[in-house]
């Protein structure tokens, strides 16, 4: 039988891996891809909360959370693009210019 | 029979997206990384569509495999790093495998000490006669939330613009 604390589960297991991932990884590419891990998870959630609660509005968010990972993975990336051509690395940690 | 259906579904799916997402964190190579991703997403939209969100599912394929994985492919082949990528001391990837552990033991403790959520049953959305997800969908987008989409096309131009200036030469 599935309840609600299934999915909740499952979401809470992907959120975890996906906060494991940025802090252990140092590749800021990964880093952001488990941040994107993270943001699922969270979809996950509304999704299941949107079934339980019998109402659309979940599903809505989910959009607004795609469009907001959808705008972080561009300007995210385009920025990791301007890091390497100034630095050659995207090694978090090699970025440390500005340590006192 | 359903019931059935469904429970061997949520596991399948389920199982393969924590797992994938596992293998996703410890590959050292990213291009590998970005495969493994790529599986934890058709997992999650096969979770979607359990959840009476077809919609959403259909999205998430489309966006996030097809849009959102193909720029980071892009970003990886053009950069190709050469740092394995890993923290160099062993007993911090330890210790943040620890704090990751703890973070998701106090989820669940809180998830179990909520007695409603434990016993809560998965109905599904019950739509009306005729109209379907996406047709649901629209009606509540386009009539209650018509200013945040608004906001959200603004959103995602300024990410346009801002892009194309960042990753400009010079």
């Amino acid at each position: 039988m599935l309840t609600l604390a299934h999915y909740l589960v499952l979401s809470a297991i992907i959120f975890s891996i996906g906060v494991a991932g940025v802090l252990i990884r140092r590749n800021l590419i990964v880093m952001f891809m488990s941040l994107e891990l993270m943001l699922n998870a969270v979809n996950i959630n509304l999704a299941a909360f949107s079934s339980y609660l019998q109402q659309m509005t979940g599903q809505i968010f989910i959009v607004f959370v795609m469009a907001v990972a959808a705008a972080e993975a561009a300007v995210g990336l385009a920025l990791f693009i301007s890091l390497f051509r100034n630095k050659q690395t995207i090694n978090a940690d090699e970025i440390n210019t500005m340590r006192g | 029979m359903n019931e059935i259906f469904m429970n061997v579904g949520f596991w399948v799916l389920g199982i393969t997206a924590v797992v994938a997402s596992l293998f996703m964190v410890t590959r050292e190579n990213p291009v590998h990384s970005a495969l493994w991703m790529l599986l934890t997403f058709f997992a999650v939209a096969g979770i979607f569509i359990q959840l009476d969100a077809e919609y959403i599912a259909a999205i998430q394929v489309m966006v996030y495999a097809g849009a959102i994985l193909v720029l980071y492919m892009f970003v990886v082949m053009l950069l190709n790093p050469k740092s394995t990528g890993f923290i160099k001391l062993p007993a911090k990837v330890i210790l943040g495998a620890v704090v990751a552990l703890v973070l998701f033991l106090q989820i669940v403790m809180t998830l179990m000490g909520t007695g409603v959520i434990k016993s809560a049953q998965m109905t599904g959305i019950n739509l009306p006669e005729g109209l379907s997800n996406v047709k649901a969908f629209g009606a509540v987008m386009f009539t209650q939330y018509i200013v945040p989409f608004e906001v959200a096309s603004v959103l995602l131009l300024v990410a346009m613009i801002g892009a194309i200036v960042i990753a400009k030469k010079d």
